[in-house]
C-alpha cells in the first residue's frame, strides 16, 4: 500500500469471522488525515467488530489494513501507541478525581510526568474544569464527563481518535458542544473516526460509510449520499439502505 | 515499568476509597480471630462432672483429687445410687460421669484389675470425645504412678496423648485456617471482582486499546491485592502469636514462600474467574460458590476431612486451600521443613500452572 502520508487508515478486503458467522465481510475504505469519518450502521451490522479490529483489540481473519502507517497484523503495538480510544460505555473512573483520571490515562501511554502535568493543566483550562480538578468524576454531570472522556482520549496527542458512540444519552446542547470539540480536534490535524446512532450527527461528518450486514453499503459525503439516494436527510438514506 | 506503577497506584486509589470494603477486609479477620480466640473454643474448662463412687476408698479418692486438681472439671454431683446418674444427664447438669465399681480399691490390690466407667454426653461429639480422653488420661496417669514402685518387668501401657496442641486450643487450628481464608478472600475474590468491574464499566476496552500489554494490566490489577492479602495475613499471624500464644515453630521464610505460592495459586484462579464472568455480579457469585464455600466447608478448616463421606473427601482433593492448610499447620505447629511438605507444595504448584494456562487460553480466545 502506498501514500500513507495522506491516509491515516487504509483498509482492503478486511474480514472477520466468528465461526460460520461473518461479522465483517471484505470491507475496503480509506480515511484521510484530519478527516471526520462517520461510521454508521444498525446494531449488529458489524461496526463494533470493525472498530475493535482497527484499534488492535481483535485480530482480523483476512484482508489487509494499515492504521497510522502501521500494519494491523503485526504492528498493533505501534498502532495502539498512536491512537486514542473512547468507548461507548463510560471510560473514566468514577472513584478517581478529574485530575487523577487524566494523569492515569496519560501515564499508561507512557507520557513523562512533567509533560503530563502541563498538558493536564492546559486541558483542564480549555474545558473550564480547572477549579474542580480535585472533584470525583461521580459528582460531575454526564455532559462534563463525556467531554472530559474525549479530552482524555486525546491527552497523548494521537494521530487518530476512535469514538464509539460518544454521545449516547447526552442532551442536544451538550451533543452540539461535543461536536464543536470534534471539529476543533480535526482542525488540528487529528483524524476522527466516529460511530453514531444519531443521523443528524452524520450530517456533521466529512464522509460517511454505512454498514449493512457486515458490508459497506455506501460511502461518500453526506451531500452526495443524499443526492444518490434522492433523500432529504441522512435519516432517509439510512432507512433506505438498512431496511430495503 | 513507570507506566505500570502508575497503574498500580490507580488500583490503590480504588481500594482505599472504597471504605466499606476496606472496613470489611480488615475488620472481618480481626473480629473472627478475637471471637475464635476468646469465645468459641474446643478447650475444656470447668466441665461439669458427676461422680458415682460406689467404693469410696483411698484409690478412688486419689483419682478424684487428681481430676479436680487438673482444672478441667468442676464436680457438681456426688451420687450415692446408680439411678441418680440418668437423671443428672437428662437434666443437662453434667457433661461427663465417672463411676467407680464397688470395692474398687480392693479389686485393684487383690486382682490387679479394677473397673471404672466413663460416660460422656455426646450430643456435642467433639466435646464428648475431648472429655473422654481427658478423664482417661488422668486415670492412666494414676495407674502408672501406682505401678512404679512394683517394677514390673514387662508391662504394656495404653497411652493417650494430644500432640502439638496438648490443651486442644481451638485458636491453634483457627489461626492457620483464618490466614488461608483471608488470602483466598482478598487475593482471589477481590481481584476477580475488580477485574470484572473494569470489564463491566467498559474501562477494560480502553486499557486494552492502550499500549499496556494485557499481562501488565492483569499484574497491575493483581499486585495491590497480593500485598494487601499478605499484610492482613501477617496481622492475623502476629495477633495469634502475641495474644493467643499460637506457636510459629517452623522457618518464617519457608512460611512466607509457601504463603506467596498459595496467593499466586488463588490469584490465577481469581483471574480465570474474572475472564469467564461478564460482570461483577457473576464474578462475585462464582467466587463465592467456587472459592469461599468449598474452602470454608471442605478444606478441613471447619470439619475434619477424615470425618467426611468419601464423596466429599474426593472433592476436597481439588481444593487448593486443603493443601495449604496442611502446609501452614505443619510449619507453624510442628515446625516442619520442606522435606515434610514438598508433596503438598508440588500439588499447589500444579494447580497454579493449570489455572494460568487455562486463563491465558481463555483470554486469547476472547481476543483472537
Amino acid at each position: 500500500m502506498s501514500d500513507t502520508v495522506n491516509h491515516s487508515i487504509q483498509v482492503r478486503e478486511l474480514t472477520r469471522k466468528f465461526g460460520d458467522f461473518t461479522a465483517v465481510d471484505h470491507i475496503t475504505f480509506d480515511v484521510k488525515q484530519g478527516e471526520i469519518f462517520g461510521f454508521l450502521g444498525a446494531n449488529g451490522a458489524g461496526k463494533t467488530t470493525a472498530i475493535r479490529m482497527l484499534c488492535g483489540l481483535l485480530s482480523p481473519t483476512s484482508g489487509q489494513a494499515e492504521v497510522c502507517g502501521y500494519d494491523l497484523f503485526d504492528q498493533t503495538e505501534e498502532i495502539k501507541r498512536n491512537i486514542g480510544y473512547m468507548s461507548q460505555r463510560f471510560s473514566l473512573y468514577e472513584d478517581l478525581t478529574v485530575e487523577e483520571n487524566i494523569l492515569f490515562y496519560g501515564g499508561i501511554y507512557g507520557m513523562k510526568r512533567r509533560e503530563l502535568r502541563s498538558q493536564t493543566d492546559i486541558l483542564l483550562d480549555r474545558l473550564g474544569l480547572g477549579p474542580i480538578k480535585r472533584v470525583l468524576i461521580s459528582e460531575l454531570p454526564l455532559g462534563w464527563k463525556q467531554k472530559l472522556a474525549f479530552s482524555t482520549a486525546l491527552i497523548h496527542d494521537p494521530a487518530i481518535v476512535f469514538l464509539d458512540e460518544p454521545t449516547g444519552g447526552v442532551d442536544p446542547l451538550t451533543r452540539r458542544q461535543f461536536w464543536e470539540m470534534i471539529y476543533e480536534t480535526a482542525h488540528h490535524g487529528t483524524t476522527v473516526f466516529v460511530t453514531t446512532h444519531y443521523m443528524d450527527e452524520a450530517e456533521y461528518c466529512d464522509r460517511v460509510s454505512i454498514m449493512v450486514d457486515g458490508r459497506i453499503a455506501a460511502l461518500d459525503t453526506p451531500r452526495k449520499l443524499k443526492e444518490q439516494f434522492s433523500a432529504n436527510s441522512m435519516d432517509e438514506v439510512f432507512v433506505k439502505l438498512a431496511r430495503p | 515499568m513507570k507506566r505500570w506503577f502508575g497503574f498500580v497506584r490507580k488500583e490503590f486509589y480504588h481500594i482505599l476509597r472504597d471504605r466499606r470494603t476496606m472496613f470489611i477486609l480488615i475488620g472481618m479477620p480481626l473480629v473472627q480471630i478475637l471471637l475464635f480466640g476468646f469465645a468459641v473454643t474446643n478447650e475444656i474448662r470447668e466441665a461439669r462432672i458427676g461422680i458415682l463412687d460406689l467404693s469410696r476408698d483411698e484409690h478412688t479418692q486419689e483419682i478424684r483429687n487428681k481430676l479436680m486438681a487438673s482444672g478441667y472439671f468442676r464436680q457438681v454431683a456426688d451420687w450415692q445410687r446408680p439411678e441418680q446418674v440418668e437423671a443428672g444427664f437428662k437434666s443437662g447438669d453434667v457433661k461427663v460421669v465417672l463411676i467407680f465399681e464397688e470395692d474398687f480399691g480392693q479389686n485393684l490390690k487383690r486382682e490387679g484389675l479394677a473397673h471404672v466407667q466413663i460416660i460422656t454426653d455426646a450430643t456435642d461429639p467433639n466435646t464428648g470425645q475431648t472429655l473422654l480422653s481427658y478423664v482417661s488420661t488422668i486415670i492412666i496417669d494414676y495407674q502408672r504412678e501406682l505401678n512404679q514402685p512394683y517394677q514390673l518387668p514387662l508391662r504394656i501401657e495404653v497411652e493417650t496423648q494430644m500432640r502439638y496442641n496438648p490443651e486442644l486450643k481451638g485458636v491453634f487450628l483457627f489461626v492457620p485456617g483464618l490466614i488461608t481464608i483471608i488470602l483466598m478472600l482478598v487475593s482471589a475474590l477481590m481481584t476477580s471482582v475488580s477485574i470484572a468491574r473494569e470489564k463491566e464499566m467498559g474501562t477494560m476496552e480502553v486499557l486494552l486499546a492502550s499500549p499496556m500489554r494485557p499481562i501488565q494490566i492483569i499484574l497491575g490489577k493483581v499486585a495491590p491485592y497480593v500485598l494487601l492479602g499478605l499484610l492482613i495475613a501477617l496481622g492475623v499471624l502476629l495477633i495469634g502469636y502475641f495474644v493467643f500464644d499460637v506457636p510459629v515453630k517452623g522457618n518464617l521464610l519457608l512460611l512466607a514462600a509457601e504463603g506467596l505460592l498459595f496467593v499466586i495459586t488463588v490469584l490465577s484462579l481469581g483471574v480465570l474467574i474474572s475472564i469467564v464472568s461478564p460482570n461483577q455480579q457473576v464474578a462475585l457469585m462464582v467466587s463465592m460458590m467456587v472459592l469461599m464455600m468449598p474452602t470454608i466447608l471442605l478444606s478441613g478448616f471447619m470439619f475434619p476431612i477424615e470425618n467426611m463421606p468419601p464423596f466429599l473427601q474426593y472433592i476436597s482433593l481439588i481444593i487448593p486451600a486443603r493443601w495449604f492448610i496442611v502446609i501452614i499447620k505443619n510449619i507453624m505447629l510442628k515446625g516442619s521443613g520442606i522435606e515434610q511438605i514438598w508433596q503438598e507444595t508440588l500439588i499447589l504448584f500444579g494447580f497454579t500452572v493449570f489455572y494460568i494456562v487455562l486463563a491465558i487460553r481463555r483470554f486469547k480466545v476472547r481476543l483472537a
